[in-house]
């Protein structure tokens, strides 16, 4: 069963340094955005794998606050790209 | 082994599949609208398929908590996907020419004409 997991656990560390490369690369702020979203996307998805092999629901509503705190952080930044761009 | 383990191994290892195909998509695909279908839709399905496979494993209360994790994901990924690509729309990166229907051109038209 542990095989599983680090199967699991190296696709989601794959799919992370994918992101970082688009999050690095750019060439938009808003491709940041969106990479920065799947990157948090990704992280809540590890977390929830932590919980899965561990049984450990101590951790639970971590994800609830990271998810929620994630989407006020990328709505927030990409209004103000926005703003940015029309002013340009 | 019991099934349920079973049942959740497949489901974290679907989700984990499908988060790295839309990173893959997030790398590969050549404009930024395209990118912004790779990085919401399988993103989405895939932390949906790994928090029914981690809530197949833990008590019911946590099994509750994660699937509003779900629920949140379900309603803010579309928010921020809209926001982003009507700011891609705005800052003209959208070539005209290759889009079939642009309602969003005529919706925009109408509310400058009634200001």
């Amino acid at each position: 069963m542990t095989v599983v997991y680090v199967i699991v656990v190296s696709m989601l560390v794959a799919a992370g340094a994918l992101t970082l490369v688009r999050l690095f690369r750019g060439p938009d702020t808003l491709d940041r955005i969106a990479a920065l979203d799947v990157f948090v996307v990704l992280i809540v998805g590890a977390g929830a794998v932590y919980v899965a092999f561990y049984q450990d629901v101590s951790n639970v509503a971590l994800l609830v606050a990271f998810s929620l705190v994630a989407f006020v952080g990328s709505a927030t930044a990409a209004r103000l790209a926005a703003h940015r761009e029309r002013h340009r | 082994m019991t099934f349920l383990d079973v049942a959740s191994a497949v489901l974290l290892l679907a989700g984990a599949a499908q988060g790295l195909l839309g990173a893959l998509g997030l790398v590969v695909l050549p404009s930024l609208l395209s990118r912004l279908q790779a990085a919401t839709k399988p993103q989405t399905l895939g932390l949906l398929l790994i928090l029914a496979g981690a809530a197949l494993r833990v008590p019911f209360e946590s099994a509750v908590t994660l699937l509003l994790v779900a629920v949140f994901q379900l309603i803010t990924a579309p928010v921020i996907a809209q926001i982003v690509a009507r700011s891609v729309y705005r800052s003209g990166a959208v070539r005209p020419e290759v889009l079939v229907v642009d309602e969003l051109a005529q919706r925009l038209k109408r509310s400058d004409d009634e200001r």
